[in-house]
């Protein structure tokens, strides 16, 4: 009896060892087989998709989140849309549109012979449809809707199957840039009707690619269109985007061939990466700016002097080389150059730590004074490592005589302090939605936005006016010519220090073909191959 | 012994009731409005009075309190803010990835936790002993971020033996019945699958095993020592029992209470510390779903989601209790 049990014990024993070797060794058989896999049957194959995060949401209107757009920017299409790798307007599910004399009236054909995924007939009827559900949404959910066409939306009609106009009781100058934002993405009526709130994970819209599958926190599965208008496209027949939050792992999974298109490259990274024949990189054209805010209602921040000072005091040189492999260039306003608009007139304040000490002592100032430097807990494409950006910050400041004490909260809490006013300095940053100055200039400085975007607190009646009457403004010359006036003076009053504009760096297997990140981060992948 | 049982398990009911006050007060203690932090920035007065009234945030504590006993006791954990779907209904897949993982890890950690504490036990001062504890205190300190990432360049890129991350090839992907992808395989007889998420469960299995094996392993080995001093085992020795049998039956049943209480309670840190291990391999769990909801201050997810590891806690320990009494008849439960 004794012995028997004992007899038991040890076949228990082995087995879980065989168990174990026999996981082991059947792995190089299996890697064969996941090689055939990708070879097999159809022709355009997957392309799995390494990111960061799951979306929250598949319906693009009731979202603000870039994880949800990246999704959604292939099974939704926008009456107008962005050029491959700028924000130049093209046409989308509007062939052509038109502005009246007085800019209140916007006039745009549709497309026809296009249907939704579900089949529904794609025509002026859906439009209004659409644009009826995001006015009779509150500001809470449509919040896009609400902060780019709000209440200067007066009606919109079918005039005929084709034909939609929009009537505006204010002109507002980026309408067609605003509408090319992918949470307009024009949704099947049906659709919606039946889904109701699930809608969101049962998105149905005209784009090139269907939606299959969502396991959240896991992957979100896409497939072809077949009925898709062009017929050409899209390419692939199915695209897997698989979260990996953490960005080395990320990067693991490529370097295996678990995924082929990996975003979230740490910029440390980028020259392994070159350095691998079976694996390239891509830079996603820079539409953004990181900055220091400094809050302009507290303490010696208030004094335009000191804030100067602190312009005056960041070597942007060295944060690059160190930070940012190179992929980024100096900020010097609040937008990047690409954006119509921008200043290139304007020079930075030089890194200049003696001017600063005058300039501090100018103030009043003369010892330095302490204050708490804020750095982000999260990456940012815009922002790799906000500790370490906030070291190399504090050891600037500490050159003028400023002691900066390093703070930071988790992410929710950071944003809810900062937009409290209760930081001093902080380290933020900004990816442009649509490529309009207005919507770095406008969203992030102007004193309408404080308590939204504006963290700093900055306040400045002629700048608010100027902002105003761009937003009013058609005449896309006059428009530059006012926020290259306002520019100007953001740049004397130095609500921030501008840090960088980021070049974000993404990374795939050597065999993909036809990516182009757009700067906008959300990418439509129609076009891309995978060759075997 | 079945009134022993019972007995727990009323014993658990003040036990659950002070976990779920704790866990109640605790979420409130996290700072901010939470109606204001739901609705964002662009919220107007009335739209966070309505929810806050909505969520019966209005009420005094201790009423929305007993609301939310009341739902519990009904099977209702509340509904997510985040995706508008009922807890109980979509925390299944994440519980399930969770279980799956934890079970496997607890599985190495055990095996060869113990095996390892029995031997370097049995020789002692051998170089097998002093090899395995200095592995067992590299074990207990190493930060598991480091060797996740460490065990995903060594065996997935360098040999390239097992996949990174995730539960499953995602071209491939398993047909879930019941989430345990192990058990899904089996049913539907794809046993290629079946390797496949059983090499997909090994290096995070082994990256979350790699604390509770060397407590275990250590905690073994002090207490088979100490058994094995003793009289008893002289006796059995001197009978001319072999020593293996003298060792794993004689000594390894006395000395594996303390070696029990360890693993109940590493099993319900695993539960609730595979966060880390969850994120460096994509692991879609419980660690991860209450993280998220943290972020997103999705607070009747994050109560719920607590509460839950905690009870599956209790209940571990629990059953870890009741084997005390069928392991050693000495242990007298009046």
């Amino acid at each position: 009896m004794k012995k028997k049990k004992s007899f038991w014990l040890l076949i228990v024993l082995m087995v879980s060892t065989l168990i174990f070797a026999g996981c082991n060794s059947s792995t190089s058989g299996d890697n064969g087989d996941e090689g055939g896999e990708a070879d097999e049957g159809s022709t355009g194959g997957t392309l799995v998709f390494g990111r960061g995060g799951d979306s929250t949401s598949l319906d693009p209107a009731i979202t603000t989140e870039g994880e949800a757009f990246k999704v959604t920017k292939n099974i939704f299409e926008t009456l107008v849309e962005f050029g491959e790798q700028d924000t130049e307007l093209h046409p989308g599910l509007a062939t052509e549109w038109e502005t009246s004399e007085d800019g209140l009236t916007q006039t745009l054909k549709l497309r026809e012979g296009v249907k939704f995924h579900d089949g529904t007939d794609f025509n002026a009827e859906a439009v209004v449809f659409n644009f009826e559900r995001w006015m009779a949404g509150n500001k809470e959910q449509f919040y896009y809707y609400n902060s780019q066409f709000g209440d200067k939306v007066d009606s919109v009609t079918a005039v005929d199957d084709y034909t939609v106009e929009v009537k505006l009781n204010t002109a507002i100058a980026p309408f067609y840039k605003n509408l090319a934002m992918s949470p307009f993405g024009i949704a099947s009526p049906t659709a919606i009707e039946e889904h109701g709130d699930k809608f969101l994970e049962n998105p149905v819209g005209t784009g090139p690619f269907k939606f299959q599958e969502w396991k959240r926190n896991d992957r979100i599965t896409i497939v072809k269109n077949e009925e898709y208008w062009d017929e050409d496209l899209p390419k692939l027949d199915s695209v897997i985007f698989r979260s990996i939050p953490e960005n080395s792992a990320r990067l693991n999974a490529l370097a295996s061939g678990e995924v082929d298109l990996i975003d979230g490259v740490n910029f440390s990274d980028v020259q392994q990466i070159e350095d691998n024949p079976d694996l390239q990189t891509f830079e996603r054209p820079t539409m953004n700016v990181a900055y220091v805010g400094l809050t302009n209602t507290r303490g010696p921040l208030q004094e335009k002097l000191v804030r100067q000072a602190l312009n005056h005091a960041v070597n942007k040189e060295e944060i690059i080389d160190a930070f940012y492999a190179g992929a980024a260039d100096p900020a010097v306003n609040p937008m990047p150059p690409v954006i119509s608009g921008y200043n290139d007139e304007i020079e930075d304040y030089p890194y200049d730590p003696e001017k600063a000490k005058e300039l501090l002592k100018e103030a009043g100032y003369e010892d330095g004074f302490e204050m708490e430097l804020w750095a982000m807990p999260v990456p940012r494409p815009y922002m790799p490592d906000g500790q370490k950006i906030a070291e190399a910050l504090q050891a600037d400041f500490a050159e003028i005589g400023v002691k900066a004490k390093i703070v930071s909260y988790e992410w929710g809490t950071y944003l809810e302090k900062a937009n409290n006013g209760e930081a001093d300095s902080f380290l933020l940053g900004w990816t442009g939605d649509n490529g309009d100055a207005d919507n770095f200039l406008y969203v992030l400085l102007d004193e309408d936005a404080i308590g939204s975007n504006n963290y700093t607190y900055y306040k400045n009646s002629e700048v608010h006016d100027l902002l105003l009457e761009a937003q009013a403004t058609t005449d896309q010359a006059k428009r530059d010519e006012l926020y290259k006036q306002a520019q100007v003076i953001i740049k004397e009053d130095a609500p921030w220090i501008p840090l960088v504009h980021s070049r974000p760096i993404l990374a795939g297997k050597s065999n993909i073909k036809n990516f182009l990140p757009h700067p906008t981060g959300s990418d439509l992948l129609s076009h891309v191959e995978v060759s075997q | 012994m079945l009134t022993y049982t019972v007995r727990r398990l009323i014993a658990l009911i003040p036990v659950l009731l002070g976990l779920s006050l704790i866990v109640f007060l605790m979420i409130r203690a996290i700072p901010g409005d939470p109606a204001q932090i739901i609705l964002g920035q662009l919220a107007t007065e009335e739209a966070i009075e309505a929810l806050t009234k909505q969520l019966g945030l209005d009420q005094p504590w201790y009423i929305q309190y007993f609301t939310y006993l009341g739902d519990l006791l009904t099977g209702d954990l509340g509904e997510s803010i985040k995706t508008n779907t009922a807890i109980n209904q979509e925390i299944w897949p994440y519980l399930a990835a969770t279980l799956e993982l934890s079970f496997c890890a607890m599985l190495i950690a055990i095996f060869i936790g113990v095996n390892a504490g029995i031997i370097s036990a049995w020789f002692q001062h051998s170089w097998f002993d002093y090899i395995a504890m200095i592995l067992a205190l590299i074990g207990v300190s190493i930060p598991i971020f480091w060797l996740g990432l460490m065990e995903q360049w060594f065996f997935s890129i360098q040999l390239d033996w097992l996949p990174t991350s995730g539960r499953e090839e995602v071209r491939n992907p398993v047909t879930s019945i019941t989430n345990i992808y192990l058990i899904d395989t089996l049913i539907q007889g794809r046993f290629d699958q079946f390797v496949d998420v059983l090499r997909h469960l090994i290096l995070p299995a082994f990256a979350l095993a790699t604390i509770p094996m060397a407590i275990i392993a250590r905690i073994t080995r002090s207490s088979m020592l100490e058994v094995m001093k003793s009289d008893y085992i002289r006796t059995a020795r001197a009978k001319g029992i072999r020593m293996f049998w003298v060792v794993y039956k004689h000594s390894l049943k006395n000395a594996v209470i303390p070696v029990l209480t360890v693993i109940g309670l590493q099993t319900g840190l695993l539960l609730g510390g595979a966060i880390l291990t969850e994120t460096i391999f994509s692991w879609p769990g419980m660690g991860r779903y209450i993280y998220d909801a943290i972020s997103a201050r999705d607070y009747p997810v994050i109560q719920s989601g607590i509460l839950v590891i905690a009870f599956i806690f209790v209940m571990i320990n629990l059953f870890i209790d009741l084997l005390y009494a069928a392991i050693d008849p000495r242990i007298n439960y009046r």
